[in-house]
């Protein structure tokens, strides 16, 4: 099994190497950081708003670019966060504790340079544990028939949107939303057309481009627009000099990078848990096992290189449900599976056996991404710091051209743009209403899939509801859902302890 | 905000009666449900949810074994009316929150109307006058929204991201609309 592994992954290098591809895997890494360094656009702005670039690329270059614009924003994030203490992304908001003293104390480029380095062991990890584990769940889902396809999605479904920030039940409510929306449009079993209000435009559904961008664009430029944040980059002037480690500070990263590593990896194992949680639990762990608990917020690098590594291996670690079930984690997920849907691949287990140049490719070219970032983030750092100042009033006006631009560009249909404005100005109303428009992304992309699968299990059933826990595999999927449920309530009505609160208010803070 | 304002008026009149009465009286109950953010969340997909159950069944419900295109719709629907009434419960069980106003402390009327209509002139002169002009009204009237903006100030912005923009677009990425048109399209 190991020796097949290892020959796959090397005709992944080989796709992943082709000059095409690593241009495109280069310029999405470039870009992503660039842009995920930003304040205010975080992974999903950023993929959103690059999409409409990829299409005119081959699925397995447009894969790499938008996977490569994922960590390359994950990278920028970080130095966001530790320079000038803006979490423009929530698995960043840890890293910013003790990160943002340390650059106040001078050590800032220490900071990033153990960053890059344990964000680079996190991913490594996180791609090894996909080529081994993927082909693995792809084989138990080979045996999948509708009725067990319907409950994973359904856990899927319910973990992504009640383990999300917020209120779990605001959380379920936007992804029936999400579902919602995914049916709006031409029926493709009966050809009846639903909720399109007699417009034409909607027949073919509402784009995946102008809802993303829409949400995410749209609905955070309202959001964020002259809201006077003070960015302070009075302390971050940091040159390539400064970004190596202390002999002393690599020492204590070590083990604190192992820990971080692993709990990411644990995480992304459990459908739902994505890097956010994954960061924080990696900091509470770090702080509960060290020497010097009272220590933490001050500055210890522990407290930067844990959740960091822990960010990066539970993202690499949330490929493997996506690409090998076709079921995303998170909306970021769920976005990168809408773009290869719209290049016309169906995913699904079936997806890896079918196109095994853009899985396997694209689980090399995590590598070759991740490798491109540590070197372009070692001296393009002083760049990365000048972009920082960027004020939001050039910002936001410039990625509004390319919104519209980009909807325009998917079916060169002027309807589209229309439809984005009113997406977003939705997408404010919700956020306002103290909504988190993420889990739409995840009910739309999953909608019809999830549709189609019920309405054949109920036919095969005969319209027997009950097959769903007559099927072993299908009633172990539902248990987890209720067991998730349980859970959210048992947590809800537990009365509160002081030390409860300290996660719930750094996520806040976060947003 | 919004709702604050109407509540702060009552206050004056009648402030003594509601704090006395707070747990018990209806108008107490109802007082303190109006100036809850979750109860405007919860209405709203309550609103939702009887939009799709409503239209759904026009579609067609059909049986559980041979499900009409109506089926899932009506079936989020009341799913949906079932997490808005939860949602607006739950206004009632939480404390009184220091952010409950639904509108955020600077309300930027004009920037959101900007950023909201900037789609739509992209869409008027896109269409008619093509990729330039397009470019350039929407980022205009973007940049136009925010406070230290000046009409000087816009123009230029608009001016360098429409030469960059029709140079990427138009002719690195070629997309197919016309950089200068007359009522094309």
């Amino acid at each position: 099994m190991i020796g097949t592994a290892l020959t796959d992954l090397w005709y992944g290098f080989g796709v992943a190497l082709e000059p095409h591809n690593i241009v495109w895997c280069f310029i999405g890494v470039l870009v992503g950081n660039m842009v995920g360094v930003l304040p205010g656009m975080g992974p999903l702005a950023t993929i959103s708003i690059l999409l409409p670039l990829t299409f005119g690329i081959k699925p397995v270059g447009a894969i790499l670019m938008l996977a490569g614009v994922m960590y390359g924003a994950q990278y920028g994030g970080a130095i966001c966060s530790i320079l000038l203490n803006l979490p423009c992304h929530p698995p960043h908001a840890v890293t910013c504790l003790d990160g943002f003293p340390m650059t106040k104390a001078g050590r800032g480029g220490a900071a990033l340079g153990a960053t890059v380095f344990a964000s680079f062991v996190g991913a490594s990890w996180g791609i090894t544990e996909m080529v081994f584990l993927a082909p693995v769940l792809v084989r138990i889902a080979m045996e999948f028939g509708p009725a067990e396809i319907c409950s994973l999605m359904l856990l899927g479904l319910l973990a992504g949107s009640t383990l999300a920030r917020g209120s779990p039940v605001k959380g379920v409510a936007m992804t029936v939303l999400g579902l919602m929306l995914g049916i709006i449009g031409t029926d493709i079993e009966t050809g009846a057309e639903r909720f399109t209000f007699g417009l034409t435009h909607l027949d073919d559904g509402i784009e995946l481009i102008a809802l993303a961008l829409g949400l995410f664009g749209i609905g955070e430029f309202m959001n964020s627009v002259n809201q006077v944040s003070t960015v302070n980059a009075k302390y971050a002037h940091v040159t390539l000099k400064d970004m190596r480690p202390s002999k002393e500070e690599m020492k204590r990263t070590i083990f604190p990078m192992l820990r971080g590593t692993m709990i990411g990896s644990l995480c992304s194992l459990i459908p739902g848990t994505g890097p956010t949680i994954a960061s924080f639990v990696a900091y509470a762990t770090e702080k509960k096992i060290s020497k010097t608990p009272e220590k933490f917020g001050t500055g210890m690098i522990e407290g930067v290189v844990c959740p960091e590594a822990a960010t990066h291996s539970s993202v690499q670690g949330d490929f493997i449900p996506t690409m090998s079930l076709g079921i995303p984690g998170d909306a970021v997920m769920a976005l990168l599976l809408g773009a290869l849907m719209i290049q016309g691949i169906v995913p699904g287990p079936q997806l890896i056996k079918e196109h095994p140049d853009i899985f396997w490719g694209l689980v090399a070219s995590f590598w070759i991404g991740n490798i491109m970032l540590v070197i372009l983030n070692v001296p393009l750092i002083g760049i990365w710091v000048k972009m920082l100042t960027i004020p939001y009033k050039y910002l936001y006006p410039s990625a509004m051209f390319f919104v519209c631009i980009g909807v325009y560009a998917a079916n060169n249909d002027m309807f589209q743009v229309g439809e984005t404005a009113v997406i977003g100005f939705m997408g404010y109303i919700l956020l306002r209403l103290g909504f988190h428009p993420a889990p739409i992304l995840l009910g739309f992309v999953l909608g019809p899939r999830f549709e189609e699968n019920f309405r054949r299990a109920m036919l095969i059933s005969r319209g027997d509801i009950m097959v769903f826990l007559e099927r072993p595999i299908s009633a172990v999927f539902i248990g987890l859902c209720v067991l998730l449920i349980a859970l959210q309530i048992y947590v809800r009505l537990r009365p509160k302890k002081p030390g409860d609160t300290v996660i719930p208010a750094a996520l806040e803070g976060a947003e | 905000m919004l709702v604050g304002n109407g509540y702060v008026s009552h206050k004056k009149s009648g402030g003594s009666a509601l704090s006395t009465h707070r747990q018990h009286s209806p108008a107490g109950l109802v007082h303190r449900l109006v100036r809850k953010r979750d109860f405007y969340a919860g209405g709203l997909m309550i609103l939702f949810g009887l939009l799709m159950s409503l239209k759904g069944p026009t579609y067609r419900l059909g049986t559980l074994m041979h499900m009409g295109p109506g089926f899932l719709p009506t079936a989020l629907g009341i799913l949906l009316i079932f997490l808005g009434l939860a949602i607006a419960a739950s206004a009632l069980t939480s404390a009184d929150g220091e952010d409950e106003d639904i509108l955020p402390e600077n309300r930027e009327w004009l920037a959101w109307g900007c950023i909201l209509v900037s789609p739509l002139v992209f869409m008027l002169f896109g269409g008619y006058f093509g990729m330039a002009p397009g470019t350039f009204a929407c980022v205009f009237v973007a940049a136009m929204g925010d406070r230290e903006a000046t009409w000087k100030s816009s123009a230029i912005l608009a001016a360098v991201i429409t030469v960059f923009g029709v140079g990427l677009f138009s002719y690195i990425l070629q997309i197919p609309m016309p950089i200068f048109t007359w009522r094309g399209s």
